[in-house]
């Protein structure tokens, strides 16, 4: 779960780190209503779950109230690579001297946790990853001993931070890393961590995706759901507990496990169509979940054909056969459909299918076969 | 000959008592795994058709002689299931559970290879191991797999190991051990782990290797067959055509900052002499060709 900045602030705070004070506006005159509550001078930036805001204009300094209207009216609404800003976040402008950077991810390779930090902040760190690898100090911590305050000292003295700044980040990186791990989150990055001229260290942008796995155990991540961004197709996937991500082609793809429908994804694409999307509807494939898996795919303007690729596992052949039946009657599809079943009862399953085919319900013996006719169905429709 | 589990692993369920649990409990037992053993505290002295039930993993190890693991306990309880297994005194862990939080993967990960290094764990978010017509621990449907072997299989994804299991198998083509590492950020075995495994073992003849997108794990994989695999190995990489900055369904499996691309991954592996397949039917017809020429 990627959270906004504020979002990220606000999870900072409670981690004790130094954030701006702030609000969140949905409409303009929301941002100057909060802008008069916190006094200007203030930063008006633009919230979405992409990177890259300063220079698509995301990011303005508003001196004044007036300021403050004009530039909320140019942002909200603004597309910033795709994402269209709904929401600004007004904050205190801070006055800045130096400029760092700061993060903990997980490092896969090492099975640790990795901690970067630079004295050059307020860039892309992959820039600085390329341009200049001896500015990132990196510490890997092992999860079962956590980060000490030794450790901390060592690793900002490592990055060259300026005298000023040593007693401040180091409070901070311990603070960055409580909130990683008892937060539960995958990336808790700080860019730019800054440094003020009253010689405070100060957090001015936060970054923080949360380990959607974690919910259990923090109630309060439901309001982080709630504010993803997800297209109307992946919203109407994901309320009905499925695991979708939306694509630009016309071929709906539906598989049982993600190793399958990424690879069925694909192939469509190997024999020259486009997948609408990927969708894994796990491992059972009962007409309940099928029939919820067919909404979503036939509610999608783009789709021309469907593809459902099935392997059966445990789940035999004749319980997905007789699933894909009940769920056709349940749904009305407007697309062809081309099945492939393979795997254990497949006979037994596709025996089951046979009297139900025709041109609109397709049956193909092998995944290539079945995407081919997957593409040349969505293209026909597209004459 | 198998690598992991064999004729002789006896095993211990955690959550057998749940209903996940007892189906593929007793599924596994039909298939001919010694299931010699369930936990459950709150159901210790009871049995689930015939299996006792006892109330911690110690105690099943003391009283039947359990080597090896299963876990079935709900993401929430699985860092207390694995580190209880590794304490009970098994030298096996194979974790089914998906959902496990990544700090929870990466502390019991960590904590296992500190105080219990000669435990191996297997997931979590896995399908688990099969050596066919000898052991079969997790979700695999047993009957899809040949036993016997050349071929050995490690996957990252579920029913991609199926799907592979299968098209040996329609080949005439058997398998010595499979092993779905699943596809979490923190596997507790990798690639490297069972292929070394495979070189080693004598009956493995050559390996079939099923990856996907993120992290480096299929890169670091052809680091180690280039320099010590003397095994011919197919694989098939998928989520060729995965956007960035998407989970294809499985936690591990996204493509962020330009990392962990499908395409990366065949290339490291083509260089370090795998036959690449572009689908799992091709990388079968792959392996196929190398069972013919051995």
């Amino acid at each position: 779960m990627d959270l906004f900045e504020y979002q990220g602030k606000q999870f900072f705070a409670q981690y004790g780190m130094p954030v701006s004070a702030g609000e969140v506006a949905l409409t303009v005159d929301e941002a100057v209503d909060a802008a008069e509550r916190l006094g200007t001078p203030v930063m008006v930036k633009a919230q979405v779950h992409t990177g890259g805001r300063g220079k698509a204009g995301g990011i303005k300094f508003a001196a004044t109230l007036d300021d403050v209207r004009t530039h909320a009216s140019d942002i909200l609404g603004l597309d910033i690579r795709g994402h269209v800003v709904g929401r600004v976040w007004i904050e205190k402008a801070s006055d800045i001297a130096d400029e760092y950077y700061a993060s903990f991810t997980l490092d896969r390779s090492a099975k640790k946790h990795l901690g970067m930090l630079s004295a050059e902040g307020g860039v892309e760190i992959e820039t600085v990853a390329v341009e200049n690898p001896d500015a990132i100090a990196k510490v890997w911590v092992d999860p079962v001993d956590g980060l000490d305050e030794a450790t901390a000292r060592d690793w900002v003295a490592a990055a060259n931070l300026p005298e000023a700044a040593v007693e401040g980040t180091v409070d901070v990186l311990l603070k960055l890393y409580a909130a990683y791990v008892d937060g539960d989150a995958d990336l808790v990055e700080i860019n730019p961590l800054i440094l003020t001229p009253e010689g405070r260290i100060h957090v001015l942008d936060a970054k923080v995706t949360l380990d959607a796995n974690s919910v259990f155990r923090h109630e309060d991540y439901a309001a982080y759901d709630e504010t993803q961004t997800r297209d109307e197709r992946e919203t109407a996937a994901h309320a009905r507990g499925l695991q979708y991500v939306g694509l630009d082609g016309s071929v709906g793809v539906i598989a049982n496990g993600a190793g399958l429908a990424m690879s069925t994804v694909d192939v469509v694409n190997q024999v020259g169509g486009s997948p609408a999307n990927f969708l894994d509807i796990g491992g059972g494939a009962n007409a309940e979940v099928m029939a919820g898996a067919l909404e979503v795919i036939n509610n999608d303007p783009a789709v021309r054909s469907i593809f459902i690729n099935i392997f059966g596992g445990i789940t035999r052949g004749e319980e997905v056969a007789n699933g894909i039946v009940e769920a056709l009657e349940r749904v009305a599809i407007d697309s062809p459909i081309v099945i492939r079943l393979d795997g254990t009862n497949a006979d037994e399953g596709r025996t089951i299918l046979e009297p139900h085919l025709s041109d609109v319900l397709q049956m193909a013996p092998t995944m290539l076969d079945a995407a081919r006719r997957a593409v040349e169905l969505a293209e026909g429709r597209e004459v | 000959m198998s690598i992991f589990v064999d004729a002789e692993t006896r095993v211990v369920y955690q959550g057998l008592t749940g209903s996940q649990g007892r189906y593929y409990g007793l599924l596994n037992r039909d298939y001919g795994t010694r299931v010699v053993a369930g936990t459950n505290p709150r159901k210790a002295g009871t049995d689930v058709d015939g299996i006792p039930v006892f109330a911690t993993v110690a105690e099943a190890v003391a009283e039947t002689g359990a080597t090896a693991s299963c876990v079935f306990i709900p993401a929430a309880g699985v860092h207390g299931a694995v580190i209880e297994a590794a304490e009970g005194g098994v030298e096996f862990i194979v974790a089914i559970t998906e959902g496990v939080p990544a700090h929870d993967e990466a502390d019991f990960y960590n904590r296992l290879r500190r105080d219990h290094p000669h435990v191996r764990l297997l997931g979590p978010n896995c399908p688990g191991i099969i050596s066919p017509g000898q052991c079969n621990i997790g979700i695999t449907a047993g009957h899809i797999a040949l036993p016997g072997g050349p071929v050995g299989i490690v996957s990252r994804s579920g029913t991609l190991t199926y799907q592979a299991l299968y098209e040996l198998r329609e080949k005439g083509i058997g398998c010595t051990t499979c092993v779905g590492i699943g596809g979490d950020p923190v596997p507790g075995t990798s690639f490297i782990d069972c292929l070394a495994a495979f070189e080693a073992d004598p009956d493995t003849k050559a390996v079939m290797m099923i990856g996907e997108i993120g992290g480096s794990a299929e890169e670091e994989a052809a680091e180690f067959i280039a320099t010590r695999m003397t095994k011919p190995i197919s694989a098939y990489v998928a989520g060729v055509t995965a956007p960035p900055g998407k989970k294809m369904g499985h936690a591990g499996a996204i493509v962020s900052g330009g990392k962990g691309t499908a395409a990366a991954k065949m290339d490291a592996l083509r260089e370090a002499g795998v036959r690449v397949g572009l689908n799992p039917t091709e990388a079968g017809e792959l392996m196929a060709g190398i069972v013919a020429e051995l």
